[in-house]
């Protein structure tokens, strides 16, 4: 056990399954001699050599489909794509290509897309998004997205071991930001089961990301005893684990930082209202940022993804309901 | 008219707990014409008694709920200005949640805008009801039908404290675990699935069962409606007497009362008393009673016993650095009791806990008391000495551990030692005090020091104690 960032945790994460599996070799842009774009694959290339951490052309295009035919032919790819604004560039080999192979064809495609996604820091509409909603919506991508530098590993291995394409949305803002313990050795956190991240009774949270944050800390802020579900992975999403806590508390808040409309908050939103219909005390609540592009302006951006102060509104209109 | 608009005065919300009020007397009637903030009518509830101010000037145009009637927060009591019966929406006479005129208004908004708002999340939770009919108490939301539904209990009779009284999960579930109503001749139906044929008897409205069926006692206030019997009268109970009722029986069920009494030589009180009583009344107003030297010298004792200025609270003991001395006071008309709070009673010298008391007193008799004046309270002292009685078994006002009871001081022989050593029998002024303490807390050779450290501080009291 040891303290480790977000950052640190998902480059032991990769390092581990290479020196334990000869076929996990990571691609991307800038990933090998300059140690990728915020420095996860730093000191891969000297270990590793240059055939497994392949510096690739300017081309998103070229790196998922030079990973999908690589996994097709039986390797680990894990690809970086130095902002996963820029993973639409590859849509069409991850989409129709890779999604739907083992539908297809029967051939696994098991692909690991690195997507450090995000705002909060002025990186304007190009570097700022959380494109999950996107890829959650199509049939055969797995989408994982960790809060804690323990998830960050363990979903890292558990992403790599999936025989399945699994976006890895890695949030920019937590990268050196939060620490936390992460054991040595290597372990496996499941896909598809959400974490609680505080128990509470009086209202849930259900959130992910970053936003656990923002929640955690709006919690303390109200006179309630608030409940935060961290979901870790949206795409398969631990269905139970949100209905328990919406059984639990009868008052939930959908809490994402990708935009309102189309959402994930809004497939959580309507699970619940099918599904525990008879549980509920007041409406189902989302707070997410406005349909808009993420602004440049610092100002404007606080005003786009979702505060703390925001979700202590929220979470007091609903206490108060 | 001039006014078409009529202004509804609503029953007030008198603090966090109180769900309805009885109107004790309208000052004025139909036709009459008021000014805003001039008194229009006096409620009681089962906090406090109080006057309610007119929220505008104008001719009174509607009494809609008489003298004597108990209703919900929120209900509409009186309309002023306007044509009678006009029912125009208008802001009430007390903060009270109006969930639909300030969502609508933002909901209007944002469909103006479509959805094109900067902020983060704009939209605002709809009201929980087209709540312009009423105070909200008639939305159910799916969850508390269920629940009512499931437990045989008809939800516009639990008390509601959400948005604009509605019943939340919280308060049906504390209707509940406070012993509602349930179908007495039926097991409790287990949850069901929603049926295309709801067996009746779950969903009809459950009235009270005729007679008690349990230990859980009948609220008297909601004895069944038959006649009086020959001889006997009806009398309406105040919000207040219920409110005292309930209490009284809820201490009874949940403190282990146990009484211990001590009897206190007040010569040596009484003599400074006379002395002090010219200097207060001419420098401050203020007389010092006896009650005034007791509650200074409970609070100093109180200091060595944090148990009985303690509470019991789920599986932990409280403990306070701090005394808030209730004070058991008779309303005027004889037919209530309310205890109002003097705060931080440890930080006051016998001039300014004669002052707090005579400060609360007074406000409670003038029914100037708020909510916060009445909560709090850490320890009590009830004084039924006033008419000469020498001993009483009082109850405890509940989460505390203990009340105080003071009685007559009398003249009586005593038994006492001379300058020579000699027993010799004096006069002397007597008094009883009694603890009436919760056993599950504090026990009695804790009470007993507890009354010997009492009764030494007031023997001894000196004239330089204050």
């Amino acid at each position: 056990m040891a303290e480790k960032t977000y950052l640190q945790a998902i480059s032991d994460g990769i390092r581990g399954e290479m020196r334990r599996d000869k076929r996990v070799f990571v691609l991307g842009e800038d990933v090998g001699v300059y140690g990728g774009a915020f420095k996860v694959t730093l000191g891969f290339q000297e270990e590793f050599g240059a055939w497994r951490v392949i510096d690739m052309p300017l081309s998103e295009t070229a790196i998922v489909a030079g990973a999908t035919g690589a996994a097709i032919m039986g390797m680990r790819p894990v690809a970086e794509m130095q902002f996963a604004d820029f993973v639409s560039c590859a849509w069409d080999h991850l989409v129709t290509v890779a999604a739907k192979q083992r539908w297809r064809a029967g051939t696994p495609v098991p692909i690991v897309l690195r997507l450090p996604s995000g705002g909060g820091f002025s990186g304007g509409p190009f570097h700022s998004q959380n494109p999950e909603s996107s890829f959650a919506h199509i049939p055969g991508l797995k989408c994982v997205c960790p809060a804690t530098p323990e998830d960050a590993k363990g979903l890292m291995i558990a992403a790599i071991e999936d025989p399945n394409p699994v976006l890895f949305f890695e949030h920019k803002h937590l990268y050196r930001r939060i620490k936390g313990e992460v054991p040595d050795e290597r372990y496996v956190t499941p896909i598809g089961k959400a974490r609680t991240h505080q128990e509470g009774d009086d209202v849930s949270v259900i959130t992910w990301g970053a936003m656990v944050y923002t929640a955690e800390e709006a919690a303390q802020q109200v006179d309630a005893s608030v409940e935060i579900i961290d979901l870790r992975t949206v795409m398969p999403w631990d269905k139970q684990a949100v209905l328990d806590s919406v059984r639990k508390t009868s008052k939930v808040i959908v809490l994402h930082e990708d935009t309102r409309t189309g959402g994930f908050g809004g497939e959580i939103a309507a699970t619940i209202a099918e599904e525990a219909f008879e549980d509920l005390d007041a409406p189902v609540r989302r707070i997410a940022a406005p349909d808009t592009p993420v602004p440049f302006s610092p100002v404007l951006e606080k005003a786009y993804i979702p505060q703390v102060d925001d979700v202590v509104r929220g979470l007091k209109e609903l206490i108060s309901y | 008219m001039a006014s078409t608009t009529a202004v509804d005065v609503v029953m007030p919300q008198m603090g966090v707990s109180v769900s309805e009020g009885t109107i004790t007397k309208w000052n004025k009637q139909v036709g009459d014409s008021i000014e805003a903030d001039e008194t229009l009518l006096e409620i009681s509830t089962d906090k406090v008694d109080t006057e309610v101010p007119s929220p505008a000037s104008g001719v009174i145009s509607e009494i809609l709920v008489q003298e004597g009637e108990t209703v919900n927060v929120g209900t509409v009591l009186a309309r002023i200005g306007g044509e009678a019966g006009a029912s125009a929406p208008a802001p009430p006479a007390e903060p009270v949640p109006e969930p639909a005129t300030q969502p609508a208004a933002d909901a209007a908004n944002a469909a103006a805008s479509e959805g094109q708002t900067v902020s983060s999340d704009a939209q605002p939770l709809s009201p929980p009801t087209e709540s312009a009919s009423g105070n909200g108490k008639s939305f159910v939301s799916p969850v508390v039908a269920r629940i009512a539904s499931e437990h045989g209990i008809d939800p516009t009779q639990v008390p509601g404290t959400g948005t604009g009284g509605r019943v939340t999960k919280k308060d049906i579930q504390a209707f509940i675990d406070a012993g509602a109503p349930i179908k007495a001749s039926e097991p409790a139906p287990a949850p069901v699935a929603p049926a295309d044929t709801p067996a009746p008897a779950h969903t009809a409205p459950v009235t009270p069962p005729a007679a008690p069926t349990s230990q859980e006692p009948q609220a008297p206030g909601q004895a069944p409606g038959q006649a009086p019997g020959v001889g006997e009268q009806f009398e309406p109970m105040s919000a207040m007497r219920r409110g005292i009722a309930d209490h009284m029986r809820r201490s009874l069920d949940t403190s282990a009362h146990v009484t211990s009494a001590i009897e206190v030589d007040m010569s040596k009180v009484v003599q400074i008393r006379e002395k002090l009583k010219k200097e207060y009344t001419a420098a401050y107003g203020v007389n010092p009673t006896y009650l005034a030297f007791i509650a200074r010298a409970t609070a100093e004792t109180l200091r060595d016993y944090p148990w009985i200025n303690g509470e019991l609270r789920g599986d932990k003991i409280v403990t306070r650095n701090y005394v808030n001395l209730g004070f058991a006071v008779e309303l005027a008309d004889g037919k209530g009791l309310i205890v109002p709070v003097v705060k931080n009673a440890e930080t006051l010298n016998l001039l300014g806990m004669a002052k707090g008391i005579a400060d609360v007193a007074k406000k409670a008799r003038d029914k100037q008391l708020t909510p916060d004046d009445v909560v709090g309270g850490t320890f009590t002292i009830t004084n039924p000495g006033g008419y000469g009685t020498f001993h009483g078994t009082p109850v405890i006002s509940q989460p505390q551990a203990g009340i105080l009871g003071t009685y007559a001081i009398v003249k009586r022989p005593w038994v006492i030692t001379d300058d020579n050593g000699a027993d010799a029998i004096a006069i002397r002024s007597m008094m009883n005090l009694t603890l009436t303490y919760d056993h599950r807390l504090v026990d009695g050779a804790l009470a007993g020091r507890f009354l010997r450290d009492l009764r030494e501080r007031l023997q001894t009291w000196g004239e330089a104690d204050y």
